[in-house]
């Protein structure tokens, strides 16, 4: 994902964590490489196991999907910007758009009677109940997810 | 990843190679559909060779199965592993979806 195609990319590693930086253009088909790029960085970093490949991989997509499709309204021309931050504890991933934000807590829950039978409306969800931490800035275009690299011992969600 | 499709036991059988996600949902609709539209009634899709499924992907079945009920069709999956399980759990899907352990235990429930 860094040189070879038309994402740019920064990584700096230190002795104790490591960071990455990418930007990405608004396109759903590179979500895929992009997750990928950033699960062999956290691999390299001895990260790995259910908390990688199921919380990590899914949360990240989910907040990717989240940037290209409704904040940057699918337009090529608008970048989604990601950082990584992997250390002994935890890895923090920042993914922002330039669209102009939401509110997260107008998102409806997915699993009511009612709504389970959306075809829509699960990434947030999942990103919530995946992630051990997440935060929106007050406009709502920036995400900022934590996940521990151990589980937490407090019942997630 | 790619989704293969064949024919066992007049059930239409989709293995799942690499992921169901966002990017490749389409397609996945819309081989189904197709097969759908062509008269066929019973859906096995198989997980045993998928990586992961993310909200998109789990949409894509939700859609499915609706489009396939209101033909009076059958849509089943089989050989979620763990991980796939908790998404579906943590969403209650495993209580919309009818989901058998193996593609053969699936395939004899039709």
């Amino acid at each position: 994902m860094t040189d070879e195609s038309d994402t740019t990319g920064t990584e700096r590693s230190l002795d104790s964590s490591a960071e990455v930086a990418l930007q990405l253009p608004s396109d759903l088909r590179i979500i895929e490489a992009a997750v990928s790029h950033l699960v062999s960085r956290c691999r390299a970093f001895a990260f790995e196991g259910p908390r990688l490949e199921l919380n990590f991989r899914v949360g990240v997509t989910e907040a990717l999907a989240n940037a290209v499709l409704y904040g940057n309204s699918n337009d090529p021309a608008k970048t989604v910007y990601v950082k990584l931050k992997i250390d002994e504890h935890q890895v923090v991933v920042c993914v922002a758009d330039e669209g102009d934000g939401f509110d997260p807590s107008s998102v409806p829950d997915p699993t009511t009677p009612e709504n389970i039978h959306s075809p829509g409306g699960r990434g947030l969800f999942l990103i919530q109940h995946l992630m051990d931490e997440i935060h929106f800035n007050e406009r709502g275009n920036s995400v900022r997810m934590v996940l521990m690299r151990e589980e937490p011992r407090r019942p997630r969600g | 990843m790619s989704f293969h499709t064949s024919k066992e036991n007049g059930v239409v059988v989709v293995d799942v190679d690499g992921q169901l996600i966002v990017g490749n949902r389409q397609e996945l609709k819309q081989k189904v559909l197709d097969e759908l539209e062509g008269g066929e009634r019973r859906f096995l899709i198989d997980f045993a060779n998928t990586g992961y499924i993310d909200s998109s992907g789990l949409g894509v079945l939700v859609s499915l199965s609706k489009k396939i009920r209101e033909q009076s069709g059958e849509l089943r999956l089989s050989n979620l592993n763990e991980d796939l399980r908790t998404l579906f759990e943590l969403t209650k899907l495993d209580t919309l979806f009818s989901i058998a352990d193996s593609r053969e235990e699936a395939l004899t429930s039709f």
